[in-house]
């Protein structure tokens, strides 16, 4: 399972490097979605994995009986997806206003803020 | 009494933040605004008189025990932040009322603000690790908003390159996070230096270490990963830009000096070796970027790069004395650089731009500015007597004291190059003649303007010259932060209660 869970993390964070590299600011906001998941995914895996031992309280009872699954990262991780959707949507937002303000989402033509002509002062 | 005294310098603006948000319409919030700082200042100054008195302070939220609950601690360094944070605040928010348009006030200005220094404040506070995490996310999306408030080609941009780098360094954080609770099972600080210390593999954390350096020097702008600050730093209010560079990047490297003194001190030779050759590189390439500016807030841009040099190399050299140092020169800089580009904002306000080339003839027409232009710039370029003199000695002092030459000489050349941009400010923007001809009196912007702009200048100067004049407490303060920061068996014992 641990090998699977880093393969994945793994495929992930390749495939998002490779979005991120790109001039598109929506293939890096896409880059960066992946290697947020993968992240997760991370933290999620660092809290060890138990497999059909899910962190329940039985009824009647104080505390989990036995072996259960370590409930922690997985609060870590609903915390950082909660973030995470909060920062995607207003860069979402803020994509597209940009793209509606500069017409182009190529970086490289994204030069308003520093010129190209400051250089040459 | 404990926990209200830690939690009340990040729920008051918190609270303002709502209340300012309320009333955003309404002039009341610019007042609600400017309580919340004054009352955020009151209770920071509760927190430093709390801590001089019982040193290391904790205090566990909802009493969850550490390590399992979030703890709050403040020792001295963390105080010291966290009362600097506010009278940053305090100066921004007296600031604002005169810069900000009230177009961007409706849209929650006062909101976003006060919601930034309640973030920075939680980050300078919290025992837990994915706390700061969250800290800091409080203060980017905080941050991220006041960047492109106001709108227009510039600032999307600048704020596209900003949110874009930011996001990427917070993932390499968080998944340190992750990576580190899997070593060691802890997400609180002071249990995490025990388990960092007692992990089979060593070589995993060092690993783990650089990608904290990564994370939080994305944040400190440290070379080669400050490319989103000079690109960013120059479009937003000057208010906004001032409190950007006085308090964003040293949550960064506040960090990396908790971080690098509390857990990741297995191998001091390895990782504050990589340290002081990034700060040594962060402090050139920072003052030549300067050197090759000539926009008032670009300029200034830059040399905050060239600043964190000199903090981050006082953590990397490691000794008693360089702590100190870095401690001291974290204080004085956030009062300097806030104040510097208070005082860009003015001079647009009078003179009608920031490019120094379409500007001049300040010197004549307004001696007050100019005056108080010449103390903080000349305290971040290190004469004596001002703030940053002593900052700079004593990081000097540290570096000669081990006998580590080339950084000394790399120090003391970077403060001569600083010298060269300041003149260059000073020679451009007050010396010579407008070019339109103009006269750039105080007349040229409204007398509640200019008082608004000058009242925090005034007071953030004078601040300069106290320390300057008057170093030995606060020299004194930074000793005992840098000996706790080197030895944090207080620190660890007022978290754990003293019984690990």
């Amino acid at each position: 399972m641990e090998a699977l869970t880093a393969i994945v993390i793994g495929t992930l964070t390749a495939a998002s490097v490779y979005l991120m590299l790109a001039r598109n600011f929506m293939r890096f906001l896409f880059g960066l979605v992946l290697l947020s998941n993968a992240v997760n995914l991370t933290i999620f895996a660092s809290g060890r994995m138990t497999k059909g031992h899910p962190a329940l309280v039985p009824y009647g009872e104080d505390a989990p009986l036995g072996v259960v699954g370590n409930a922690l990262p997985q609060a870590l991780v609903l915390t950082a997806i909660v973030i995470g959707f909060g920062l995607l949507a207003f860069t979402l937002a803020l994509a597209f206003e940009g793209y509606r303000r500069m017409r182009s989402v190529d970086t490289d033509k994204m030069r308003f803020a520093e010129p190209k002509e400051d250089a040459q002062k | 009494m404990t926990s209200w005294v830690l939690v009340m310098p990040i729920a008051v603006p918190f609270l303002a933040a709502v209340a300012a948000f309320l009333w955003r319409a309404n002039p009341a919030g610019r007042m609600i605004s400017l309580g919340g700082s004054v009352l955020t200042l009151m209770a920071s100054i509760a927190l430093m008189v709390a801590v001089l008195d019982e040193g290391v302070i904790a205090a566990q939220m909802s009493n969850w025990d550490a390590p399992f609950g979030i703890t709050l601690v403040a020792d001295y360094l963390s105080a010291v932040m966290v009362v600097i944070t506010a009278i940053t605040g305090l100066a921004t928010a007296i600031y604002a009322m005169g810069e900000i348009p009230e177009a961007t006030e409706r849209l929650g200005f006062h909101a976003l603000f006060q919601t930034l220094i309640a973030g920075v404040t939680g980050a300078f506070l919290t025992g837990d690790l994915f706390n700061l995490y969250v800290w800091f996310e409080v203060m980017l999306i905080a941050s991220f908003s006041l960047l492109v408030i106001g709108g227009g080609k510039e600032r999307l941009d600048a704020g596209i390159k900003y949110v874009a780098l930011n996001l990427v360094s917070t993932l390499i954080f968080l998944s340190g996070i992750g990576l580190l609770y899997g070593i060691t099972g802890t997400l609180n600080l002071a249990d995490m230096r025990e388990g960092v210390a007692n992990a089979e593999n060593q070589g995993l954390v060092t690993v783990i270490a650089m990608m904290f350096m990564v994370g939080f020097g994305v944040k400190a702008a440290v070379f080669p990963l400050f490319f989103w600050l000079p690109a960013s730093y120059h479009t937003p209010y000057f208010a906004i830009s001032a409190v950007f560079a006085g308090l964003l990047t040293k949550v960064g490297v506040y960090a990396l000096m908790r971080m690098f003194t509390l857990v990741f001190v297995g191998d001091v030779g390895f990782t504050h070796e990589i340290l002081i050759w990034v700060s040594l590189l962060t402090m050139f390439t920072g003052v030549i970027g300067a050197a090759a500016q000539t926009d008032f807030r670009k300029i200034l841009s830059f040399h905050i790069i060239s600043q964190i040099g000199y903090m981050t190399l006082g953590l990397a050299l490691f000794t008693p004395l360089a702590l100190m140092g870095g401690v001291f020169y974290l204080v004085h800089h956030i009062i300097v650089k806030a104040n510097l580009f208070f005082v860009a904002g003015l001079a647009k306000q009078y003179a009608g731009h920031t490019d120094l080339d379409r500007i001049g003839g300040l010197y004549k027409s307004a001696p007050l500015l100019a005056a108080l232009f010449i103390i903080p710039a000349f305290s971040l370029a290190g004469f004596p007597p001002l703030s940053g003199f002593w900052a700079k000695y004593l990081i000097v002092k540290a570096a000669l004291e081990i006998d580590a030459w080339f950084v000394a000489f790399v120090s003391l050349l970077v403060g001569l190059l600083t010298i060269y941009s300041m003149t260059k400010i000073w020679g451009l923007a007050f010396w010579k003649p407008h070019p339109d001809g103009i006269d750039p009196t105080p007349d040229r912007a409204p007398p509640q303007v200019t008082r608004a702009m000058l009242t925090p200048i005034a007071g953030l100067a004078a601040m300069t010259i106290i320390i300057g004049f008057f170093p030995e407490p606060f020299v004194q303060f930074a000793e005992t932060a840098a000996t706790q920061l080197l030895d944090p068996t207080a620190y660890v014992d007022a978290v754990l209660g003293g019984t690990p």
